[in-house]
């Protein structure tokens, strides 16, 4: 089947689509985009975070069909012409990437929770919204450096 | 495999009605991990993420009827204060982006003993609203699973809503696990007073989801609804709680630990639900 879908501001057709493939084959394997990560197919690790029509969510979950004529952010999505989004501007200075297997989906989901809060998110409000990311790495606690360090910066 | 998209429910219940071998997909949060796992593959898919008419909620004459298509985050966001038993488990489920696209009548079709929605729809008595082409009928929640996941719609019907009662007292919700996060239930409970009356559901501990009736009726009689909570009014509570169980032992625990938890979490959440009774009473 075909599928229409816009993603990062620019509608993008893929052909051929598998009724049961999911929008993360469509994104990695049929629109180059490999940002978000396929490492679970199972919505156990978040590295395949995305916003589907502004909210984030696995994309390995998400049947291609279902995301037909709607919008698709990726991690691709966010840094503008100028550089990085401060969100992943954090993540480098912070050291919180080392694999950076798990990198995208967390960039994504931060940018949900920063975008969501006013001000600084508490550390407790950080470990909830980031529950669904798993990072075999880092030990998380410079991945929430970056988080604070981000929101700060958010602030102005 | 086909892909079914109807855009109004009546377009859906059409579709299902002529391929009853379809399979529904709403968030999709247990149907893709059924097909990216290669755990069988569906004829075809009936989405119900585009009808619009799913993805709201209306409050009646003391109930909400919850459409389909509602996800544990708006529930949260929207309903914790008419459903607060509903919200409290809607918040231990997976984790941001699960609760994002996953819904109550997932949880319903899917009918995983496990499933956290079980235990407050089952403590508060509600019902679910099938339709096909031939009509529209109220399942009564008890009368709803019908085996390891399997439950009581007909092959030509769709979960349109589910109907559940506001709040009228306490409610608690109580859910063993390895973390707080991402998490299966081992076991789980809820608690629902609803004036005079006590509602009571068991989360992964039988083949199905169950009341523990016995354990219900021991509560009403024994209560005196003023003073303070008899210490062995809830221990007895929590027994025959226990009792009204029938686990297995499996990957995530025990027969024996999820019976300990279940006395427990029912002794547990009688106690903060009476704290809430003595403090609004
Ligand atoms: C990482 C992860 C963590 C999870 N954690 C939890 C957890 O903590 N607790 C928990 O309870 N569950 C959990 N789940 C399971 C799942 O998220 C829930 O069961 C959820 O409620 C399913 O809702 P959905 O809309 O995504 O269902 P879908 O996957 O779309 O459908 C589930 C089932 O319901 C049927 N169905 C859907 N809508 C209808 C309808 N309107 N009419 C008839 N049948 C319908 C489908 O055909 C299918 O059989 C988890 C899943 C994942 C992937
Ligand atoms: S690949 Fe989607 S959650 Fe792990
Ligand atoms: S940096 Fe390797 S998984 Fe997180």
């Amino acid at each position: 089947m075909r599928v229409t879908v816009t993603v990062n501001g620019e509608e993008r057709i893929a052909d051929d689509v598998w009724e049961g493939e999911s929008l993360l084959y469509v994104l990695r394997e049929r629109l180059g985009l490999p940002g978000a990560k396929n490492a679970c197919e199972q919505g156990e690790c978040g590295s395949c975070t995305v916003y589907l029509d502004g909210v984030p969510v696995c994309a390995c979950l998400v049947a291609a069909g279902q995301a037909e004529s709607r919008t698709v952010v990726t991690v691709e999505g966010l840094a503008s012409d100028e550089g990085l989004h401060p969100v992943q501007q954090a993540f480098v200075e912070c050291g919180a990437v080392q694999c950076g297997f798990c990198t995208p989906g967390l960039i994504v989901q931060t940018h949900a929770l920063l975008a969501a809060s006013e001000g600084v998110p508490s550390d407790l409000e950080i470990r909830e919204a980031l529950a669904g990311n798993l990072c075999r790495c880092t030990g998380y606690e410079k991945i929430l450096d970056a988080v604070r360090q981000a929101a700060g910066r958010a602030d102005g | 495999m086909d892909f079914l998209r109807p855009l109004t429910w009546a377009e859906a219940l059409e579709m299902k009605a002529e391929r009853p071998d379809a399979t529904p997909i709403q968030g999709g949060t247990d149907v893709m991990v059924e097909i990216n796992l290669d755990k069988g593959r569906p004829t075809a898919l009936l989405d119900l993420a585009a009808v619009a008419e799913l993805a709201e909620w209306t409050r009646d004459n003391g109930t909400v009827r919850l459409g389909a298509g509602v996800s544990y985050t708006r529930l949260i966001a929207e309903l914790a204060g008419d459903l607060p038993g509903l919200a409290q488990a809607s918040r231990t489920v997976g984790s941001p982006q699960i609760r994002n696209r996953g819904t109550v009548a997932g949880n319903l079709g899917a009918a995983s003993p496990a499933g956290d929605s079980h235990p407050p729809l089952l403590a508060t008595g509600a019902e679910v609203e099938a339709e096909s082409v031939r009509g529209s009928r109220m399942i009564a929640i008890t009368d709803f699973y019908r085996g390891v996941k399997r439950n009581a719609l007909e092959p030509d019907e769709l979960i349109r809503a589910v109907r559940i009662p506001v709040a009228t007292g306490p409610q608690y919700f109580s859910k063993i696990g390895t973390r707080n996060a991402m998490v299966i239930a081992v076991s789980s409970f809820a608690i629902a007073f609803d004036g005079r009356r006590v509602g009571t559901g068991i989360g992964s501990a039988a083949p199905t989801p169950r009341r523990a009736p016995e354990a219900e009726a021991f509560l009403e009689s024994a209560l005196d609804w003023s003073g303070p909570l008899d210490a062995d009014v809830a221990r007895r509570f929590g027994e025959l709680v226990r009792d009204a169980a029938a686990p297995i032992d499996d990957v995530r625990g025990t027969r024996d630990y999820r019976l300990h938890s279940l006395a427990v979490m029912a002794r547990r959440t009688l106690t903060w639900a009476w704290e809430d009774h003595l403090r609004c009473a």
